[in-house]
């Protein structure tokens, strides 16, 4: 079963104070993510991932479409017995203490009376925040406060967990047990579905991603099929001290150290590039293509559509 | 009363008085003890009305802006500091947060009520050295204080749940002091023409009648209350502030939080 079904989402609002007019945050959105997947929704600022997290959690209402979440429509309260939701730079009641928030939390949520305790301290200590318990969330740092955050979404055990941005405002310590700990969330069964446009995060967390800009979805795969629909690119270096014309037409950019020169080029244009640098009798050194990153694939998807005509589908 | 609803009821309780909301006890304390000690040196005679008028006045005029300034924030707040995420991503319905925060709010009015009441119930005792009789018509000018306070508590989630604080709290405090005037409009309403007695009437009976509920100087007096008049105002206050609370709601579930 799939763990979320979104099926022509959109999201229209109306801005303007005396003549209003529409501006369109989602344009239709269709997206599966199946149970036990880590899945990364990425986009720049603005794009439109913040507004599908806050569709499906129904903070806003759909303009069209529909979603369902463990099989249950979003507007059904049972289900969200059943998600942890962790909102963008989140802000709690600054004058209660962590562990009396996290409680609050766990009676909201239908955890038990006896039980309500020990998960509460529990889940502090697996964010790192065993020592402060009983300190009021007024003194709280911006990165602790993050830590409360993801401690807060995991805390009744649900089945999926909404993370919008979960590694903003945490150092690089702290960011990388959010990872750890969203691998151990994959391993115990939980279903991950997260917003974020730090690209080295999704790229070595998540089974797939989906790409989002303005709007409209550009992209949806496993991070090896997406970045390998890329036209690759091959670095070519020789022995030379000046780049030819002719080697200079196939690679406008090349770069020259000392007796070497090297040229990075699309791997359609390898064969060429190494036919001219043998007919100049040049001696070749390498011949290495380059690894397509999530960034090149994302970078791609970005550009204008007829930008991105190019690139393979 | 659903769990979740008496849990955010006690969060509510719980922010105001770590908010030092109930601080105010303070001041009235102070007040009260200055009023008893100069009304027994310069009035004679009169020493208990002096006293219930001050002390009952006081306590509805603090509980009113008590009412008005935490009502205006209480869903308008939570929408600002995105606090409200979290709470709604769990199984809260949005009714049931309304109605969690109107509890709240009220059951923080009625705890300062209930202090500031022993305040006044002390400060009689000083002045007139033993309790009376009709000092237990003190007890039902309080009920009524609580029922005006249910009201406008109601009023200030309603405006809370669609309009800036600050807006909320000009239209929430308008509605209180045309509400203490109420019977003055329904007078001018039964004599006024035309289109304009239509308006008169519609507005008459749309505010909140706070005059009606307000029997401070009657209790002063020494005046009892009729019984009937005691279940009026009081089925009154009860669909007044259900309907105020089912307009709050109505709105806040067809609201998008941006």
């Amino acid at each position: 079963m799939a763990a979320i079904e979104i099926l022509g989402l959109t999201k229209t609002y109306q801005v303007g104070f005396w003549r209003k007019r529409p501006k369109c945050a989602l344009k239709p959105l269709n997206l599966s993510v199946e149970e036990g997947e880590i899945f990364g929704f990425l986009g720049p600022n603005g794009a439109g991932k913040t507004t599908t997290l806050k569709l499906l959690m129904g903070l806003v209402y759909p303009s069209a479409g529909s979603a369902r979440i463990l099989g249950t429509e979003i507007n059904d309260p049972r289900m969200k017995s059943q998600i942890g939701f962790l909102p963008e730079q989140p802000y709690f009641y600054d004058y209660l203490t962590a562990a009396e928030l996290l409680e609050y939390y766990a009676q909201l949520s239908g955890v038990v009376a006896k039980d309500r305790k020990r998960q509460v301290n529990e889940v502090l200590a697996r964010v790192g925040l065993p020592d402060v318990s009983g300190m009021q969330l007024r003194k709280f740092s911006k990165g602790m406060l993050q830590r409360v955050g993801i401690a807060q979404a995991i805390l009744h055990n649900p089945r999926l967990l909404f993370f919008d941005e979960p590694m903003s405002g945490l150092d690089p310590i702290g960011r990388r047990e959010v990872r750890d700990l969203m691998e151990e969330l994959k391993h115990a069964g939980k279903t991950v579905f997260f917003s974020t446009h730090i690209l080295s995060d999704a790229e070595a967390l998540c089974d797939r991603v989906a790409i989002i800009h303005q709007g409209e979805l550009r992209g949806v795969g496993a991070v090896a099929d997406l970045t390998s629909s890329v036209e690759g690119k091959v670095e070519v270096v020789w022995h030379g001290n000046s780049v030819p014309a002719n080697v200079k037409a196939l690679s406008p950019t090349c770069s020259v150290t000392g007796d070497t020169v090297r040229a990075v080029v699309p791997e359609a244009s390898q064969d060429a590039l190494i036919d001219a640098l043998r007919r100049e009798r040049l001696r070749i050194v390498s011949v290495t293509p380059i690894r397509t990153s999530l960034e090149e694939y994302f970078v791609q998807k970005l550009k204008p559509s007829g930008a991105a005509a190019g690139v393979r589908a | 009363m659903s769990s979740r609803i008496r849990h955010i009821a006690s969060n509510t309780f719980r922010e105001a008085v770590r908010d030092r909301v109930l601080y105010n006890l303070i001041a009235f304390a102070v007040l009260m003890c200055g009023a008893s000690i100069l009304v027994g040196q310069i009035s004679i005679g009169i020493e208990r009305l002096v006293v219930i008028n001050l002390g009952l006045t006081a306590i509805s005029l603090f509980g009113m802006v008590i009412a008005i300034f935490i009502g205006i924030g209480l869903v308008s707040k939570e929408i600002e500091k995105r606090t409200l995420y979290t709470v709604l991503s769990r199984p809260v319905q949005r009714w049931e947060f309304i109605v969690g925060k109107f509890f709240g709010l009220a059951g923080t009015l009625v705890v300062n009520t209930f202090f500031m009441a022993i305040g006044v119930f002390l400060a009689l005792l000083y002045v007139s050295q033993r309790f009376q009789a009709a000092d237990g018509w003190v007890l039902v000018a309080l009920y009524f204080i609580v029922l005006q306070f249910l009201i406008i508590t109601s009023l200030a989630l309603f405006f809370s749940s669609f309009s800036s604080p600050l807006l909320s709290a000009v239209f929430a405090f308008s509605l209180f002091v045309i509400g203490s005037f109420a019977e003055d409009l329904r007078g001018f309403a039964a004599m006024a023409q035309g289109a304009t007695r239509w308006l008169a009437t519609g507005a008459a009976y749309l505010v909140p009648n706070f005059a009606s509920l307000n029997v401070i100087s009657s209790v002063a007096h020494g005046q009892g209350i009729a019984g009937m008049l005691i279940l009026s105002e009081t089925a009154y206050a009860m669909v007044y502030a259900a309907m105020a609370l089912c307009g709050a709601v109505l709105i806040f579930e067809r609201r998008n939080l941006k």
